[in-house]
């Protein structure tokens, strides 16, 4: 749906150019909600402007819908624009409009008769649940509502797809729910491909199909949302990720861990809970089939689009031979059990 | 006395009416052209822009008695005459033109970049985004700058005299300083006072009128908070 070619971009500063893209190329397909994140600075506000060209990149290419946006003339890139929505941090509405004329601005544009105009603004009203507030002026709206507002403006015209930008880092964590929630139904009942711009690794993880987090102008991971949460590669993403996903021990229990094994000892072990096996009873199998004695140290469960990612801190206890099965079990299972150090069988601190 | 005064206010009232009027008709589009063809705006034009804004500026340089008579020529190709009423509104509107335009290129100014930004997005062409965003958003701006003109334009029109304009001020000059009748000079200046607040009053109802945006008094007023 929207392929990037090779992107560079860069903006004048004190000593030379500043480049903010660097050769970006990225794929995303149709009917897909695809996020990029990166933090302030990345380029990914640069990024989601060079789609519809609010922001002309140096060289490279863009293609949405198989259209070249890098090559169209001024009316050409107008006609192109209107099948392209957006909405932004800041809502951009026309404080001297109501409600349903802001709605009705793209139409205007666009040329529509005054009836068709009246139809679809009345049925976007009612999409975005704001019937009761077509003749408010957005000055008396809350952010939530202006947002809403900003959704239906965009989804006038009937763009094939709906860029994002920051759309929710003014708004509160609830709100910010609801607003993400109207999108999801959004693409998945009009089918539209959603691009969205955030710094917040939660916003990825409540609506993103896809990810891909920028780093310095550049592409430094992309995949399933699942695959990059559960796996990150880059210290960037994993940054990102721990921002959500608490998995760091306490920093007591960390500073008793040994690394080197001693005489009696306990294995601390964190065990990975992903794929079908995350719903298996293994803790209880590692106490009934080798006589382990497990002692929980720290847990989270998350689901991340549908699907279960818990890890497990364990203090393992039992005879060598005993843990070294236990392990061999997990792995078996096809569980990530990583051992994060030993504490002596009498320091308490663990327990 | 009463006669008088209600005459030079008639006269005042027909040169600020006409003059106002004109000067927004030809002041406001120029005053959106120095906005839009400014460096980076939608219709960059750089040196249309640099001509416009110095011819601007040299006549906001002028002071006006200097440029009501140096343009005599041109007033009389244009009503025929260089005396009376309708000869004074020549140089105003030539003085207040530019004064619109600089006003107004300021209001446009204030309408937030995000708005144009938007519109740009939806596929608006350079005219829509000047007639349907920056205009609009603009309008309590702009209300501000007629008001500021017309009342400059009273205090301009009292040095009318010059060119036998008649009004208010120079029902004041004449009677009150020339023929020493202090009388008329402080009922010619109690008359314009009262016109200026009527003005700037009126003017603030229509600026306030206009504004949709929160205005410290609508504050509180069961508007919800974000």
């Amino acid at each position: 749906m929207i392929s990037l070619r090779a992107l560079n971009k860069s903006f004048p500063g004190a000593a030379g150019p500043i480049p903010v893209l660097r050769d970006l190329s990225l794929e995303i397909s149709r009917g897909e909600v695809f996020g990029i994140i990166g933090h302030s600075g990345a380029g990914k506000s640069t990024l989601v402007r060079c789609i519809n060209r609010l922001e002309t990149a140096d060289s490279g290419q863009v293609l949405v819908a198989g259209q070249d946006i890098t090559a169209l003339s001024g009316s050409e890139l107008r006609a192109a624009r209107q099948r392209i929505g957006m909405i932004f941090q800041h809502f951009n509405l026309l404080s001297s409009r109501t409600v349903r004329e802001n709605i009705a601005f793209p139409l205007e544009i666009a040329g529509l008769p005054r009836a068709e105009i009246a139809r679809r603004v009345e049925r976007l009203l009612e999409l975005v649940g704001l019937a009761d507030k077509g003749e408010s002026y957005p000055a008396h709206l809350s952010g939530g509502q202006k947002q809403r507002v900003g959704i239906a403006r965009a989804l006038a015209a009937e763009p094939h797809v709906l860029l994002c930008d920051e759309a929710t880092s003014a708004l509160d964590p609830v709100t910010t729910k609801s607003i993400l929630g109207l999108l999801r139904d959004i693409n998945r009942d009009l089918g539209l491909t959603i691009v969205l711009i955030t710094h917040e690794m939660s916003v990825i993880r409540e609506i993103a199909d896809r990810v891909a987090v920028l780093d310095n102008g550049q592409v430094v991971e992309q995949g399933s949302v699942f695959q990059v949460f559960t796996n990150p590669s880059h210290a960037v993403t994993a940054s990102f990720v721990r921002e959500v996903l608490n998995r760091d021990l306490p920093e007591t229990l960390l500073g008793n861990l040994a690394h080197t094994p001693t005489t009696a000892d306990h294995l601390v072990v964190r065990i990975t809970f992903t794929g079908p096996a995350a719903n298996d009873p293994v803790l209880s199998d590692l106490v009934s089939r080798f006589g382990l004695s497990l002692n929980i140290v720290h847990g989270a469960v998350d689901y991340i689009q549908g699907a279960p990612y818990g890890t497990l801190t364990v203090r393992m206890d039992g005879s060598e031979p005993a843990k070294q099965a236990g392990l061999d079990y997990l792995r078996h299972k096809n569980l990530k059990a990583e051992i994060l150090g030993r504490v002596a069988a009498n320091d308490r601190a663990v327990a | 006395m009463i006669g008088l005064l209600l005459d030079a206010l008639a006269e005042t009232l027909a040169m600020v009416g006409v003059s106002l009027t004109l000067a927004a008709l030809a002041g406001i589009p120029l005053g959106v052209a120095l906005l839009v063809t400014a460096r980076g705006a939608i219709l960059e034009r750089p040196l249309f822009n640099r001509v416009a804004g110095a011819v601007v500026n040299a006549t906001r340089s002028t002071p006006f008695i200097i440029l009501m008579v140096a343009i005599i020529p041109l007033t009389r190709l244009i009503v025929g005459t260089s005396i009376g009423t309708a000869a004074a509104t020549v140089p105003l509107v030539i003085a207040a033109v530019p004064f619109v335009a600089r006003l107004v290129e300021a209001s446009l100014r204030e309408v937030d970049g995000g708005l144009v930004e938007a519109a740009q997005a939806m596929g608006a062409s350079p005219l829509q985004i000047i007639l349907k965003v920056l205009i609009p958003e603009a309008l309590p701006g702009i209300a501000a700058a007629l008001t500021i003109t017309a009342i400059s334009l009273i205090g301009y029109s009292a040095m009318a005299g010059a060119v036998g304009g008649g009004g208010l001020g120079d029902l004041g000059i004449r009677y009150g300083y020339q023929r020493f009748e202090p009388e008329v000079m402080a009922a010619v200046v109690v008359v314009l006072i009262a016109l200026v607040q009527v003005v700037q009053s009126g003017g603030d109802r229509a600026a306030a009128r206009l504004n949709k945006r929160l205005t410290r008094r609508a504050i509180g007023k069961g508007v919800p908070t974000p």
